[in-house]
């Protein structure tokens, strides 16, 4: 039996573990595909109502937006549509905006809007539904 | 199994979880691939849609906006998104939002280790248009039967 040769800096355990650096070498990729399972039904659900009244008036819009049950639905489409943009634009931009500043500039610029706008839909739809 | 022989190829050479060396791809850049088969096609379209969606996003989060500040700004929402322009442009999103939503759950499917033999991926190719034809004109049918 031959002698048995390690030609790799990571230890034994790391390698076990399989986690890579940080602990988080998958976690954006898995959380991209958490986030795409959740939108599945809930964009089917949200556009096929959306489609079913588009000449509603304010009242009939507010006093859908507010029923219980369409506004869970939509505080969690807003959350995980807006987990799922972030982390999308993330990549575009990664792959696409080169210098260090450039890219981290606008990095940022994607989280903040989708973070705020993600309040600001959350918002809405508390103050109709409450 | 490759071999560093240029230290400018240093960033370019990586190593398998088993330690072993591997030479690591570099993205499609459009000078190497033709634009014009399905499968590239398909692919930056997924992404172009994916950022569609992000603009859909902000219509999304003004309507619900318009809604919660009063009857005066929803009626302003609503008059931009039953204009000729709203109507194109909720087109072009519901489009890019069905393609996105079919491409997705075929990326879901090659992440299952299925489909990458050149047949599946075709197929499953145009099952994603055929798809997006197929849910865009149902919604426009029942948005506009709904509407008359």
């Amino acid at each position: 039996m031959s002698q048995p040769t390690l030609r790799t800096l990571r230890s034994p355990l790391g390698r076990a573990r399989g986690m890579g650096s940080a602990k988080g070498g998958t976690h954006h990729w898995w959380m991209q595909r958490v986030t795409s399972v959740a939108l599945l039904p809930l964009t089917l659900w949200l556009v096929f109502s959306l489609a079913r009244m588009p000449d509603s008036t304010w009242q009939q819009a507010t006093a859908w937006i507010g029923r219980p049950f369409n506004a869970v639905l939509l505080l969690a489409f807003l959350a995980a549509a807006f987990h799922h943009t972030a982390s999308g634009l993330q990549v575009v931009i990664e792959d696409y905006v080169r210098g260090e500043m450039a890219r981290m500039g606008s990095l940022l610029a994607v989280k903040g809007i989708c973070a705020l706008l993600w309040l600001a839909g959350s918002l809405a739809v508390l103050r109709i539904a409450v | 199994m490759s071999k560093t022989t240029d230290v400018r190829e240093a960033v370019m050479v990586g190593r398998r979880s088993d330690g072993s060396l591997v030479r690591r791809p570099l993205s499609p850049h459009l000078q190497a691939y033709d634009m014009l088969q399905m499968t590239s096609a398909l692919s930056i379209t997924h992404r172009i849609t994916g950022v569609v969606w992000s603009i859909g996003m902000v219509f999304l989060v003004w309507w619900l906006a318009s809604a919660a500040s009063g009857e005066a700004s929803f009626g302003g929402a609503q008059w931009f998104f039953g204009s000729l322009f709203g109507i194109l442009g909720l087109m072009a999103l519901t489009a890019a939002a069905w393609y996105h939503t079919l491409a997705g759950l075929r990326h879901l499917y090659w992440d299952s280790g299925r489909g990458f033999d050149l047949p599946t991926t075709y197929a499953t190719g145009r099952m994603v248009l055929m798809g997006t034809a197929g849910l865009t004109v149902l919604t426009w049918l029942i948005l506009f039967v709904t509407w008359i």
